[in-house]
């Protein structure tokens, strides 16, 4: 597979980061950064980075299913994370849920019909004191309503 | 950037630099008594530095607060093997998001901590462990890092030292169970994050089966303070049992949620109506959870007179945690809130060990259950009865962490549970709690 010179530094970095013998290390990392520009985790990925760390493509699966943020089926360019967790939910963030997943019409890990955004209820992301809390790919959006998620959601039906 | 207005009421030590043009600079850094700390450690013996944070009476910020000098003084120094320093900071407790305003305004800081933890073990490389979500975060440790390997402040002879220390960034990819520390040394190995079993401590076999300090960002960030000002004076920021401040994060049906450095033994009713402006809309307190979802609750009542510190906390029965503080209004419905809470533990079990993934899994059916109005009287019973028997039965904290809010919730707020009984709709089921609709 080729990737983008900036992914392929990255591997480059990530490969020398870990002591001689333990490049196994770069795995989850590599899938992570590899999942962002490929779009999700696919068969050819598997092979790729198991190759590249020097474990078998088994042993890449096994350890994949286990990390939530590691997805086989693409992804929406935009990926809208919602969390419901305790502090989120103590500031209606299930019913923020329920709005995202009305208004699109999909629901959870779906992806709308031309591929652009894609949903999903999420376990704590770490934005509690600014709940309700989403975050679209990896940019945070704080204290949000149903209103301003209606901006956002919008703004992303058009995003290149 | 900040995302609350401080509170005149804070004790900044960690928090010294937020709000600074500029903060996550090194520039910035150098000219506020930055890395002024390590080379003063760097004059120190081992021992000494080790001292030094045994006298400031640190404890481990990630939410067991075991004795941070104590935990370094188990790494066996004289091993042939290379230590390593990692840095926890898969911040992943719910209701906890300190880690993240202090890489993200402050990162220098992190790094001169994980120094001298480095020239007290004799460790010359270290790993930060972040979580998968918080990528803008290994953005700005990544040039943090470049920064200071290109003015020397780390590499090879650090600012003529003769101390060499290599630092990297680390990704997970979506795992709580990875903040669990040997669970977290698995997934650095680029495996599950499975917990190990202990003994052998990380101190003696950890990252990469050699010994390793392993401890959280706030931890390590409370270290340069503590050799740049001393053991005494950080000790004296806090209680006689537990020295300094910690990063509080304020959050649920609150006036002005936010994070706020708070010394420790700070009253909690003080903290909840001054620093944090009141329960939201002029509603009581009904309860509040003290560090994280899986300390057990506290009463309003039992909040009375209670102060922000292990001992104080630990005497009702709950714990200090990560600092993550969960206030509950009167209008909160707890049979919701446990469900939720397990439903999070359910879905984060890594499903290891039995009493874990079978009682997350089965209490997360019968509080669905009961939530939906279909419990029974006995369900009540059934909820205490198998958190009970999680309780110190799994390799890792996750059980227990699963259990104890639960346990706690149940024994409190029986009557809540009764009221679901019977068909009868969640009492609290149109109550809006959205901050601005």
């Amino acid at each position: 597979m080729t990737f983008s010179p900036q992914l392929e530094a990255r591997f480059e970095k990530l490969l020398k980061s870990y002591p001689p013998g333990r490049q196994r290390s770069a795995l989850v990392p590599m899938l992570l950064y590899a999942q962002d520009e490929v779009g999700s985790i696919t068969d050819e990925l598997i092979d790729e980075v198991a190759a590249r760390v020097g474990v078998t493509a088994l042993q890449v699966n096994e350890v994949l299913s286990y990390y939530s943020m590691l997805h086989r089926k693409p992804l929406g360019k935009y990926h809208v994370q919602v969390c419901t967790n305790i502090s989120c939910l103590l500031n209606d963030g299930d019913k923020l849920w329920e709005h995202v997943c009305k208004k699109l019409g999909i629901g959870h890990k779906e992806v709308t019909a031309d591929g652009q955004i894609s949903i999903e209820e999420v376990e704590c992301m770490g934005a509690c004191s600014w709940a309700p809390a989403i975050q679209v790919n990896y940019d945070f959006h704080h204290f949000v309503t149903p209103g301003k998620l209606d901006e956002i959601l919008d703004g992303l039906k058009e995003k290149p | 950037m900040l995302y609350n207005e401080p509170s005149p009421l804070e004790t900044k030590v960690l928090s010294r630099r937020f709000g600074l043009q500029n903060s996550a600079s090194l520039d910035t850094y150098l000219a506020t008594e930055g890395y002024r700390a390590f080379m003063k450690a760097a004059g120190m013996k081992p021992d000494e530095i080790i001292n030094e944070v045994k006298a400031s009476n640190l404890r481990g910020r990630g939410g067991a607060g075991f004795p941070t000098g104590m935990k370094w003084s188990f790494v066996p120094r004289t091993s042939p093997k290379p230590k390593y320093i990692v840095v926890n900071a898969d911040e992943s407790e719910p209701g906890t998001c300190k880690d993240r305003v202090l890489i993200e305004n402050d990162p220098h800081q992190l790094i001169e901590g994980v120094l001298i933890a480095g020239l007290a073990v004799d460790s010359h490389a270290g790993y930060i462990y972040v979580r998968g979500e918080y990528r803008y975060l290994i953005e700005i440790l990544e040039k943090a890092i470049a920064e200071a390997y290109a003015k020397g402040w780390l590499g090879k002879n650090i600012q003529g030292t003769g101390f060499d220390f290599d630092l990297y960034t680390h990704s997970g990819a979506g795992a709580y169970e990875c903040g669990e520390e040997s669970a977290l040394l698995e997934s650095l190995e680029g495996k599950r994050g499975i917990p190990r079993i202990r003994p052998p401590f990380p101190a003696v076999a950890g990252a990469f089966q050699c010994p390793t300090v392993l401890n959280n960002v706030e931890t390590y960030c409370a270290v340069p303070a503590i050799l740049r000002d001393g053991g005494a004076a950080f000790a004296a920021l806090g209680v006689p049992k537990a020295g300094g401040t910690k990063m509080t994060c304020l959050t649920g049906n609150i006036n002005k949620p936010g994070v706020y450095e708070l010394r420790l033994g700070f009253p909690v009713m003080q903290m909840i109506e001054e620093v944090g402006g009141g329960v939201r809309g002029g509603r009581k307190l009904k309860a509040m959870i003290p560090g994280g979802s899986s300390c057990p609750v506290l009463t309003a009542a039992e909040c009375e007179g209670a102060t922000m510190d292990y001992d104080s906390i630990g005497a009702r029965k709950s714990m200090l945690g990560s600092g993550g503080v969960i206030v509950m209004d009167d209008q909160t419905c707890m049979v919701k809130a446990a469900l939720r809470i397990m439903r999070f533990y359910a879905h984060e079990s890594c499903g290891w060990c039995i009493p874990c993934r079978e009682g997350t899994t089965w209490l997360k059916k019968i509080l669905v259950r009961f939530h939906e109005g279909g419990g029974t009287r006995s369900d009540i019973g059934l909820i205490g009865d198998i958190s009970k028997n999680m309780l110190g039965r799994t390799f890792c904290p996750l059980g227990d962490a699963a259990a104890m809010p639960t346990i706690s919730i149940v024994e409190k707020f029986r009557e809540e549970f009764e009221a679901h009984l019977d068909g009868k709709p969640c009492p609290f089921e149109h109550v809006d709690h959205m901050v601005m609709a």
